[in-house]
């Protein structure tokens, strides 16, 4: 492959790269040894927006961690509120009612779709094209608009309670993700068209940063970064939670380990984002959306849980050791950008710059979740 | 030979593609809303900060100072005292402040609130040079209101 570096690094240079750069989404830095320019060497440095939010955990009660959740991964907020309940709800042995389990399965899917939506956006934007961020946000918008209907929030959401969800959806809300469904659908061939077929996309991104699926395996690479390089792991298929079992969905995995390859996994699942919200609208049952007799002070029993759910970069798992009191004990958070972002230093070495840059957005990092 | 000919025409194409589609967007009707002179209604359950419920019967608060949505609040941005007082049955409201510099608009105050005493306000547009313009007194605004 031309893109990497014949000779051996003679004379070498430090470039920052971030933590005020706009290709590193937010604050990540990272720390390039150049060759001129290709890369020799580059080591990510974390860390600047870490905000303790394990030890937040451990510093209030169960539900008080709840607004957390959604400002780790502030794309997929959802997921993040559902692997919370979720282990909460395990370790205290709550019952959810199936419409709140649905519930929590749409919203959570149409925030995979919107989160993917700004990754498209962005990712083009780091390769230089604006144009399609505009045409993605206009999808977005959409979306957004439903959730905040129900949830009260755009991006930083909290509407999963521990026994269900906050609130039950309005009237407006199965219309409108009909026809946003509708909309999307019609779209995607759109977005195929101006972006996919690109040239100049497909030459960026065809056979530039692969990254092997022992290489994943290393790094514990997981969502759509694994699925590119061929691995077949979705935590909604292979641990299933919640309702998942019953829908029918494929899970999208290209073998080619380039960027593209995670492009497209990325592409796809929207469609299939779109499959499963269409069959849980179809399904969705009446009757209450919060469990009863959730006690108001909760003290789950004494005990080790552990809980994972698929965001939409990969799977994110929350361990809880209660000692029977109103406070964990120790919570830890598992975010999968964490282990996505550690094998960019091997990943880059020897690519040229922008091509590296195409490889970090392929990956799609989310810093806030990365420090935590 | 051959092949690179046809990727340079297909790209080429492709290229065309791109632009067709853009130049007939070019074309629709525009979705941006020009805010601030078009603003788009908020949806009922959007959270706002926080703020006090009038009793319609009494035109009071109807806060009954027990306390929970102090306690609910992650962030510990709500004070709340009352006092007794004679002849009145239960505690009477004194004091609620909200200090929403550190509010995260979460929420838990309102679900803990058993009289629905709290609920939230529909302002967004909050803008000042001071923090102390964000330490709300809600019994001041709800008597304002009145
Ligand atoms: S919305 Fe949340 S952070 Fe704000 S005052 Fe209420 S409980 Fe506290
Ligand atoms: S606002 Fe509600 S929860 Fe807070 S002290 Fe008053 S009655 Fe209690």
């Amino acid at each position: 492959m031309s893109a990497f570096a014949e000779s051996e690094a003679k004379e070498t240079f430090v470039l920052n790269l971030g933590p005020q750069h706009p290709a590193t989404h937010g604050v990540l830095r990272v720390k390039l040894t150049m060759d001129g320019e290709y890369i020799a060497e580059a080591e990510p440095v974390l860390g600047y927006i870490h905000r303790m939010h394990e030890k937040m955990g451990e510093n209030r009660t169960w539900a008080q961690f709840l607004p957390n959740t959604g400002r780790m991964d502030y794309l997929h907020a959802l997921a993040y509120n559902h692997g919370y309940v979720s282990v909460v709800e395990r370790a205290a042995g709550i019952e959810v009612p199936e419409r709140a389990e649905y519930l929590r399965v749409i919203t959570a899917e149409l925030n995979r779709v919107s989160s993917h939506l700004l990754w498209f956006g962005a990712f083009i934007l780091d390769l230089g094209g604006f144009s399609p961020l505009l045409y993605a946000f206009d999808d977005r918008e959409h979306i957004l608009d439903l959730l905040e209907s129900v949830t009260g929030s755009r991006l930083t959401y909290c509407y999963f309670r521990f026994g269900g969800v906050y609130n039950d959806i309005d009237d407006n809300f199965v219309p409108g993700t009909r026809a946003f469904i509708k909309r999307l659908r019609e779209r995607m061939p759109m977005y195929h068209n101006l972006v996919t077929k690109n040239i100049i996309l497909m030459k960026r991104l065809q056979e530039v940063g692969p990254i092997s699926a022992e290489m994943c395996r290393k790094y514990g690479a997981t969502g759509p970064v694994c699925r590119g390089s061929g691995i077949n792991f979705d935590v909604r298929k292979h641990e299933p939670y919640s309702v998942y079992p019953e829908f029918d969905f494929d899970v999208p995995v290209y073998d080619q380990c380039d960027s593209m390859a995670r492009y497209m996994v990325r592409m796809d699942e929207i469609e299939q984002s779109l499959r499963i919200i269409e069959q849980a609208l179809d399904k969705l049952p009446e009757g209450p959306v919060m469990a009863e007799k959730v006690p108001k002070i909760l003290k789950p029993a004494k005990g080790d849980y552990y809980h994972a759910v698929e965001t939409a970069r990969g799977s994110f798992g929350v361990r809880v050791v209660s000692d029977g009191t109103n406070t964990p004990y120790r919570l830890k958070l598992r975010s999968p950008t964490f282990s996505n972002l550690s094998l960019f230093g091997e990943a880059s070495q020897g690519m040229l710059l922008p091509d590296a840059l195409a490889l970090m957005g392929s990956l799609d990092l989310v810093i806030p979740e990365i420090d935590r | 030979m051959i092949d690179y000919l046809r990727e340079i025409i297909s790209g080429t194409w492709s290229l065309f593609v791109g632009l067709g589609i853009t130049i007939r967007y070019f074309f629709q009707p525009v979705v941006t809303v020009q805010y601030p002179y078009q603003t788009l209604p908020m949806t009922p359950r959007f959270r706002g900060h926080i703020e006090l419920v009038k009793d319609e019967e009494t035109g009071e608060t109807k806060c009954i100072v027990c306390g929970m949505c102090q306690k609910a609040c992650p962030s510990n941005c709500i004070t709340v005292n009352g006092e007794k007082r004679e002849g009145v049955k239960g505690k009477v409201l004194t004091e609620y402040t909200l200090d929403f510099t550190k509010c995260s608009l979460c929420g838990l105050c309102v679900e803990s609130c058993t009289p629905s005493a709290i609920t939230f306000s529909k302002d967004y547009n909050l803008a000042g040079v001071t923090k102390e313009a964000y330490i709300f007194d809600l019994k001041k605004r709800l008597e304002a209101k009145n």
